[in-house]
């Protein structure tokens, strides 16, 4: 982490939290008699995706800053395996498990 | 006449704690699966170099794991303060639908109820609440009847109450216990998991399954770009790429 003014950190930390306040109270609070037209709620519909694949693919792919794209990637396996396993169980816990039990028996396995 | 106004009172005054109860039930699932989350969250926000007081007060203030997930790996990698608002701004951008979707039901309640459950408003309290809005479409959305018999925001505030107390616990455990957890356990590698478990489930047509390639691309393409814009620019680009899929699905079968 850089060096950031702890004050400046809080400060950021605060908007953060306006800001989330501020679209969760946006049509409770303010607009409740508003319908929100559908060239809205549609682009709002693929936030979730868009923004969870953008945050989870750099995780699996990317080691140290360059693409690591073989097997030896010990967390792209596991990624993929816990992909699958999504996929058939749509489970959460499951999913969270097997992915790090994957990546553990890969890590032991090639001895890092 | 009389005894029956008293049997309503009866049935609308003991609604209230049944409504409460029903909607912490109704979320205990989604509170298992939040507990490793929160964990995760609290271990990552210490071992990055948060202080344990802040990582906590995110928790409270902001209240959105993903959000605070990401908010810990852009401080990791140093991106600038400015960029990390501008992503979870993004990020969060889709609680503005989850309160134009409830708002409709809540409008009967007073200034302070609706700030209350405004900020408990998540995902899951999302997900659960609005299943409780429709399942009930007996109870008529007449405005003097709402007044009177609707006592589901207490189903609404049971789920969401439940949540946000396992939230700030497990956190607190994760922060407590994050000095002690060695490197080697991978244990930040459980924050992806977590997402994959959402998302894999949620990639139900082309639309959504293109957002996320597009996304999924986009931000390998932009690794080079500064100051850790790369995200933000891939969340968009994903967003973008969905609703114009959509949008022409819609077109090709309105022309047929």
């Amino acid at each position: 982490m850089k060096i950031i003014e702890i004050s400046t950190l809080w400060g950021a930390l605060l908007l953060i939290g306006l800001i989330t306040f501020f679209y969760r109270a946006l049509f409770i609070l303010f607009a409740d008699a508003l319908h929100l037209p559908g060239w809205v709620q549609q682009p709002l519909r693929f936030v979730p995706v868009a923004a969870l694949t953008a945050i989870i693919v750099p995780e699996l792919l990317v080691r140290e800053g360059t693409l690591a794209l073989t097997g030896q990637n010990e967390r792209l396996v596991a990624g993929i395996i816990a992909i699958g396993i999504a996929w058939w169980s749509k489970n959460t816990l499951l999913t969270l498990t097997s992915g790090m039990v994957a990546l553990y028996l890969l890590q032991w396995w090639s001895g890092s | 006449m009389q005894a029956n106004s008293m049997d309503q009172f009866v049935r609308i005054c003991g609604r209230r704690r049944r409504e409460f109860w029903a909607g912490v039930i109704g979320i205990a699932p989604l509170v298992l699966g939040a507990i490793p989350f929160g964990l995760i969250y609290g271990v990552l926000a210490v071992t990055i170099g948060l202080p344990t007081t802040m990582a906590q007060a995110m928790s409270t203030i902001v209240f959105a794991g993903s959000a605070q997930f990401t908010t810990a790996q852009l401080l990791r990698d140093g991106a600038p303060l400015l960029v990390i608002i501008l992503t979870v701004a993004v990020l969060n951008v889709r609680h503005v639908l989850y309160s134009a979707s409830l708002a409709p039901y809540l409008r009967h309640l007073n200034r302070g109820w609706k700030v209350f459950l405004a900020y408990l408003l998540t995902d899951e309290a999302y997900a659960i609440a609005i299943t409780r809005y429709w399942e009930d479409k007996a109870n008529p959305c007449d405005r003097d009847t709402l007044r009177s018999t609707d006592r589901r925001h207490w189903f609404v505030l049971g789920a969401s109450l439940t949540l946000w107390v396992n939230w700030q616990i497990s956190t607190l455990i994760g922060v407590y216990l994050g000095a002690q957890i060695p490197a080697a356990w991978s244990l930040d590698f459980a924050m992806p998991l977590t997402f994959i478990a959402i998302v894999v489930p949620a990639l139900r047509d082309r639309a959504t399954v293109g957002a996320a390639v597009v996304a999924g691309t986009v931000v390998l393409l932009a690794l080079a770009l500064p100051l850790k814009l790369g995200l933000v620019t891939a969340m968009i680009a994903g967003i973008l790429a969905g609703t114009m899929i959509e949008q022409w699905q819609g077109k090709k079968r309105g022309g047929e």
